[in-house]
């Protein structure tokens, strides 16, 4: 992060920044879940390698035309072989890095939440908003969030009641709703 | 400076539209600079979709401005008060903050802090309005050549200023530059990345990628790493400093305000870099260094002062040359686009109305915010009470049902879905989302000025380099390749001393802050 301060060649205050990256850094990561190893670092570079090669097979498809007139495919060409560097230096380099996350139960959680996300966008074209937003809430709030019941029932309702209001009055855009007045 | 214009800024600014708008985007970003979680990107892209039922663009600008400085003093109270900082750019003051609550301090601190914001906030706003038209005009003459190598120079520096590893930022956002491609090629109309869908031919919008990568990738990381328990912050008194404190902090906050504004402006710069400079300045300048991490008031005073100064200078490059210099203003960046304008040098001569209206609306924001932080700052703090599990499902169904309503597309809510998957794996493989969604906004601007430019160079690429503008921009970009390099083979040759001078530093704060 130092690497941009004004007058970095004055030794004494790089440090001290430096220095106090160095605990924030540290007071960071006492909070955080344990790093996920070389496995995580190793597929990481790989995905990002593929992007890069794939993109770049696409791109020469696309034609790369000259510099005088570039084609469509130059840039993401360009674009793409740039990628595909940083990958082959992540794959070297990153092995040892311990900034990733290791996936726990918990993530599971993440899982759930991502699958109420696609089920909402499927329900809303075909029974309307309400439903789903309850729904939604619930799963959120009783399962996700460890709620009681009551309080999980009372907040569901009274937000997806207040999102009525606000985009069907307030804001007036034409939601799927299936309660109308 | 056209001060006619200046004033019916304040015209616009005092429509009661305006101000109500005003007033609600320095308390939502007030609000989720408290809680710890969401930043200020993130909320910004999941609000970007009331940019397009707004009935005036002008106020829904203004709103979105109000969240990213009014995160900025928010932040500071969770700092204090449970040595969580609520926004990344107060994580320096957790170290003086936290021991001054522990002292029974925690108005002190606040209340300097908020002072601290105010005049640094202010102090940056009257740089902007002096130095902004100044700049807008220079940048006047930047052909598409300038225009490349300023965007490259801003994604680079994002990058490597950001959080977390450079090359793994650098790659991120190289793929951000790719995905800006998707779609039809605005050149010769052939169609890149749509594998066939009808939905990709106009590109993928950066709204859904935002909302995706930034909102729902934040509420799907926060839902694994929540820890469930509400927060209860102590009670606090004293919320006006002494005369006393007020004069120890007086020449912090000068200093935090210029450095703050001077950091704020570079591209990549912004709120956190300034903070940990700022911090770092007051330490070295200080008698009695040793004061720091058990309390000195000089310690929250000057980075607070910074963050908010370097929050507000960071509009300038985005105001008067259209590049956005972090996230968040690519996030106003693309709620200008999303309103039709194209932010740029033209924009204070063409929407005098939106530029002035924006600046001033900062002075009164400010104003809003030191009133909402010094007496009613109990407020606030109650809000750290509310379970997070609770604000989590109205984050997501604000998400999802904004996405919606931009197009009225199933088909973006899934994108977005997608994106928002994308944006939790990369956060938990360390990949940061910022400069991938800076680079896909700045991306298509990148590749058209690039393939402009090799039109009027007529396919010579040292064109770059010989006009005097770009060439000194790309010498800048070397510079910025090159830098870590070169500090990496001289720090390799005085580790051993600096790594002990850090573990002599460290020990002390460590009890300080348990």
């Amino acid at each position: 992060m130092s690497e941009t301060t004004p007058r970095q060649q004055d030794a004494p205050e790089h440090d001290i920044l430096a220095e106090i990256q160095a605990e924030v850094a540290q007071d960071l990561a006492d909070e955080r879940p344990p790093s996920g190893g070389p496995a995580y670092q190793l597929a990481s570079s790989l995905v990002v390698l593929g992007i890069g090669v794939a993109a770049a097979f696409l791109a020469y498809g696309y034609g790369l035309g000259s510099l005088r007139r570039p084609g469509p495919g130059l840039w993401p060409f360009v674009v793409a072989i740039l990628i595909v560097v940083l990958g082959a230096v992540l794959l070297v380099v990153g092995r040892h890095l311990d900034d990733t996350e290791k996936f726990t139960r918990a993530s599971l959680l993440v899982l759930v939440g991502a699958a109420t996300f696609v089920a909402l966008g499927y329900l809303l074209p075909l029974i309307g908003f309400e439903i789903p937003a309850v729904l939604l809430g619930i799963v959120w709030l009783r399962f996700l969030g460890g709620e009681s019941w009551r309080s999980t029932i009372v907040i569901s309702v009274l937000t997806t009641a207040a999102f009525y209001g606000l985009f069907l009055y307030a804001l007036s855009v034409p939601l799927p709703h299936l309660i109308a007045f | 400076m056209d001060f006619s214009a200046f004033l019916d800024g304040f015209g616009v600014v005092t429509q009661p539209g305006n101000l109500v708008y005003c007033l609600i985007g320095v308390v939502v970003g007030m609000l989720i600079g408290v809680l710890p979680g969401l930043g200020p990107a993130a909320t910004m892209a999941i609000l970007l979709p009331i940019v397009y039922s707004a009935h005036d663009p002008v106020a829904a600008i203004i709103m979105l401005a109000g969240i990213y400085y009014g995160a900025q003093y928010g932040g500071t109270i969770t700092s204090v008060l449970l040595r969580i900082p609520g926004e990344a750019s107060s994580v320096v003051t957790v170290f003086d903050g936290f021991a001054l609550a522990k002292q029974g301090k925690a108005g002190t601190a606040l209340g300097i802090a908020a002072i601290g914001s105010f005049i640094g906030a202010t102090i940056s706003i009257i740089g902007l309005t002096l130095l902004g038209p100044l700049v807008a005009e220079f940048a006047l003459d930047f052909g598409p050549p300038e225009y490349a190598a300023l965007a490259l120079l801003g994604v680079l520096l994002v990058a490597t200023i950001g959080n977390g590893n450079t090359v793994k930022a650098l790659a991120a956002a190289a793929i951000g530059l790719l995905l800006a491609t998707v779609g039809s090629d605005s050149f010769t109309s052939a169609d890149r990345f749509t594998f066939g869908s009808l939905n990709l031919e106009d590109g993928i919008d950066f709204v859904v990628v935002a909302m995706g990568l930034f909102g729902v990738g934040e509420i799907l990381y926060n839902l694994e790493e929540r820890h469930g328990k509400p927060h209860v912050p102590a009670a606090i008194a004293n919320i006006w400093p002494s005369r006393k404190e007020l004069k120890e902090a007086g020449p912090a906050i000068g200093r935090g305000s210029v450095i703050g504004f001077v950091l704020g402006v570079l591209p990549g710069g912004g709120a956190v870099m300034a903070s940990l400079a700022a911090y770092a300045a007051e330490k070295r300048v200080a008698k009695d260094p040793s004061r720091f991490g058990r309390g000195a008031i000089e310690g929250v005073a000057s980075p607070e002062s910074a963050n908010n100064a370097a929050a507000t200078s960071s509009f300038i490059p985005l105001l008067t040359i259209g590049i956005p210099a972090n996230a968040s203003m690519a996030m106003l960046y693309a709620a200008l686009l999303v309103v039709g304008v194209t932010p740029g040098p033209q924009l204070i001569d063409e929407r005098p109305d939106l530029f002035w209206g924006v600046v001033n609306s900062m002075y009164i924001g400010n104003l809003i915010l030191l009133l909402l932080s010094i007496p009613l700052v109990g407020i606030f703090v109650r809000i750290l009470r509310v379970r997070p599990a609770i604000l989590a499902p109205i984050t997501a169904l604000i998400t999802i049902l904004g996405v919606y309503t931009i197009r009225n597309s199933v088909f973006d809510i899934f994108l977005m879905i997608v994106f928002g998957v994308i944006g939790y794996l990369m956060k938990k493989t360390g990949f940061e989302p910022g400069p991938m969604v800076l680079a896909f906004v700045l991306g298509s601007l990148i590749e058209s000025s690039f393939r402009r430019s090799m039109l009027i160079f007529d396919g010579d690429a040292t064109g770059f380099v010989t006009r005097p503008i770009s060439g000194t921009i790309l010498a800048f970009v070397v510079l910025v390749i090159a830098f870590p390099l070169i500090k990496r083979a001289f720090r390799r040759r005085s580790t051993p001393a600096t790594a002990e001078a850090a573990a002599s530093e460290d020990a002390p704060r460590e009890d300080s802050l348990r």
